[in-house]
């Protein structure tokens, strides 16, 4: 009688082990992240970008290449370049290139400071856009990018107003939520996105956060970086090294 | 279209509310539009979800919205709450208007037919089933207040819970947007009533329309004090948004916003409803007043809505400068689109008249005797 329930208990001991067991280990592989990459115990990569806005010369090779590589619809931009001008009186004026590049008007003015900012999708890591997608077509990678499922978007725009950095837009062609993609398709081949290929002046930099040695991490740990909005809590991706403070 | 969206769904509520006000509060002098408005609500309830329909880029996924449902998102709920709603509506209509089907059931013809179908083979009816039928009526009544408010809140919750747009984020948005789907549901029943009863020769049931009155001058002062304590209290907390809400308000919306919605189509209903709810006036004056300053509280609903959907989207996200937008005539969401939208549900309510009077208690003008249309 002792004996039965002895083994009994040693019995339901093992199963609880081996329980836990299946338990735990999976939910430890889900802790240590998505980053890790299953398998060999490598990282897998996690992507970010950084733009240095003090090499930017507005010249919109990157606007090009983008509209060229993703066959973007004429008149909406995955990418686009503004250009900040500031007058002595302090005005701030902005605008942005189209592809036919920048106006320029005659001088109103005396401009104190000119700088321009290239902007894109900031692939947050809480992206609110993923957030309100009513039926889930948006979504964030585990490698880091937020892509849109082409075949479930329903065309309804709330992403579009969610999203604080203007980086979405309904394509006037597909009547879907269209961004940037940091060109998955080139990542998945080893390339670097189209902008950052044709960028003549390395102000746009693309990197592996994962990755302590990469050019990416390595000028995030020497640099001084903002990020866009970052009080509205949606840990933006896309680093700006030495921005202007007029830039929001 | 996306204007028309909560400005639709705005009048359900309201006049939803107005016909709860008699089933549930007992304000018996209401009984004139009690039937009206609850169709009323039915019917605009009907048309909610054409004009977001319209907008959809994919609109052959629309149901996709209920059946891969993406919980963290406030629009996922949409399709819950609209089907839950439109359930409590359409079986407190089945309940408050089952006596009249059945009598329309007895005769013969297509009207007949389609309120036999309507009535599922139940056509019993004594004192029992009576108050059986008014007993479950009033708690749909009472069950349909939360789900209008959560209808319509929900709506302004959609705009207020985007944090990158400073013109919507806000927690009292939800709550505006309650208070001004009550305006503008009395506002509309008031304006239509009057109207209709005008076409038939009817005398308007004169405490009904003081009590509507009434209610309206009383929900639109709250409305707009609401609204205007909270662009106050952006504007005297002098944060950052207020630099580009501020200018937003001066160039781009000064006209619709300032000059429109509150100087021309608040404050005057406001004179209209307060003199004619504090002065003892003439019927014919009073009714006068109170049409005028109904249709004008509809069209302040709509431009509120106007600001705030389009008003909202105007301001570039970079903070820095404003866009453009006025909608075409023809276009997917332009303005015929619209304007056959928000027509239609006025010619179904004349159907549904055909079918089962809304008035039933009307009285032609200068006869005594009561009488149906």
């Amino acid at each position: 009688m002792t004996d039965d329930r002895n083994r009994s208990r040693r019995e339901v001991l093992k199963l609880l082990a081996a329980g836990s067991g299946l338990l735990v280990f999976p939910l430890g592989t889900l802790l240590a992240g998505e980053r890790e990459a299953a398998g060999d115990g490598a990282r897998a990569p996690y992507w970010a970008y950084a733009v240095d806005t003090t090499r930017c010369i507005g010249c919109c090779a990157c606007m090009r290449a983008c509209r060229d590589e993703n066959d973007v619809t004429a008149g909406v931009f995955r990418t686009w370049v503004e250009r900040y001008r500031i007058g002595f009186d302090g005005e701030v004026r902005v605008d942005a290139a189209t592809d036919n590049g920048y106006v320029f008007e005659p001088a109103a003015g005396e401009v104190a400071r000119a700088f321009f900012v290239p902007k894109l999708c900031n692939h947050c890591e809480k992206s609110v856009c993923n957030q309100v997608c009513p039926v889930g077509a948006a979504f964030n990678t585990p490698d880091g990018v937020v892509l849109v499922d082409q075949k479930h978007c329903i065309g309804c725009g709330y992403c579009v107003q969610a999203c604080p950095y203007g980086s979405r837009f309904i394509d006037p062609k597909t009547h879907k939520a269209g961004k940037c993609t940091f060109c998955y398709h080139r990542l998945a081949e080893g390339l670097a996105p189209a902008c950052v290929h044709a960028c003549p002046r390395e102000a746009r930099i693309f990197g592996d956060l994962n990755d302590p040695h990469s050019k990416l991490s390595v000028l995030l740990r020497q640099r001084h970086y903002r990020l866009l909005k970052p009080e509205l809590g949606t840990h933006p991706k896309c680093y700006y090294l030495e921005l202007d403070r007029e830039v929001v | 279209m996306i204007v028309l969206y909560p400005y639709i769904t705005g009048l359900v509520a309201g006049a939803f509310i107005v016909s709860s006000l008699y089933h549930v509060f007992g304000r018996t002098e209401l009984r004139a539009v009690a039937r009206f408005s609850l169709a009323s609500a039915f019917v605009f309830l009907l048309f909610a979800p054409l004009p977001l329909l319209m907008h959809l880029g994919q609109p052959q996924r629309a149901f996709n919205i209920m059946i891969t449902p993406n919980f963290s998102s406030a629009m996922a709920g949409f399709g819950f709450i609209y089907a839950g709603y439109l359930i409590v509506v359409v079986m407190e209509i089945w309940f408050v208007m089952r006596h009249s089907f059945i009598e329309r059931a007895r005769g013969a013809g297509p009207i007949a037919w389609l309120c036999r179908i309507i009535l599922l083979g139940n056509a019993h009816e004594d004192d029992a089933t009576r108050a059986a039928d008014h007993r479950i009526a009033r708690f749909l009544a009472g069950l349909g207040i939360p789900m209008a408010c959560l209808l319509h809140g929900y709506v302004g919750f959609l705009f207020g819970s985007l944090k990158a747009n400073p013109w919507w984020s806000t927690p009292l948005m939800f709550v505006i947007f309650i208070f001004s789907a009550i305006v503008s549901g009395i506002a509309v029943l008031i304006f239509h009533y009057m109207v209709v009863a005008r076409l038939n020769g009817w005398r308007l049931d004169q405490p009904c329309v003081r009590s509507l009155a009434k209610y309206l001058w009383g929900f639109m002062i709250i409305a707009v004090a609401l609204e205007l304590l909270e662009v106050m209290s952006i504007a005297y907390k002098q944060t950052e948004e207020w630099e580009v809400l501020g200018m937003l308000i001066r160039e781009k919306l000064f006209v619709s916003y300032v000059v429109l919605q509150y100087l021309v189509f608040s404050l005057i209903p406001f004179f209209l409803l307060g003199i004619n709810s504090l002065f003892s006036l003439r019927d014919r004056v009073a009714n006068a007043m109170v049409w005028t300053a109904a249709t004008m509280l509809l069209v302040q609903v709509l431009l509120m809505r106007w600001n705030v959907v389009v008003g909202g989207q105007l301001v570039s996200k970079s903070m820095r400068g404003f866009t453009d937008y006025f909608p075409g005539l023809w276009e997917k969401e332009g303005i015929a689109v619209a304007v056959v939208i928000f027509t239609l549900p006025f010619g179904i309510l004349w159907v549904f008249n055909k079918i089962v009077p809304l008035f039933p208690e009307a009285v032609p003008r200068g006869g005594s005797a009561s009488g149906t249309k």
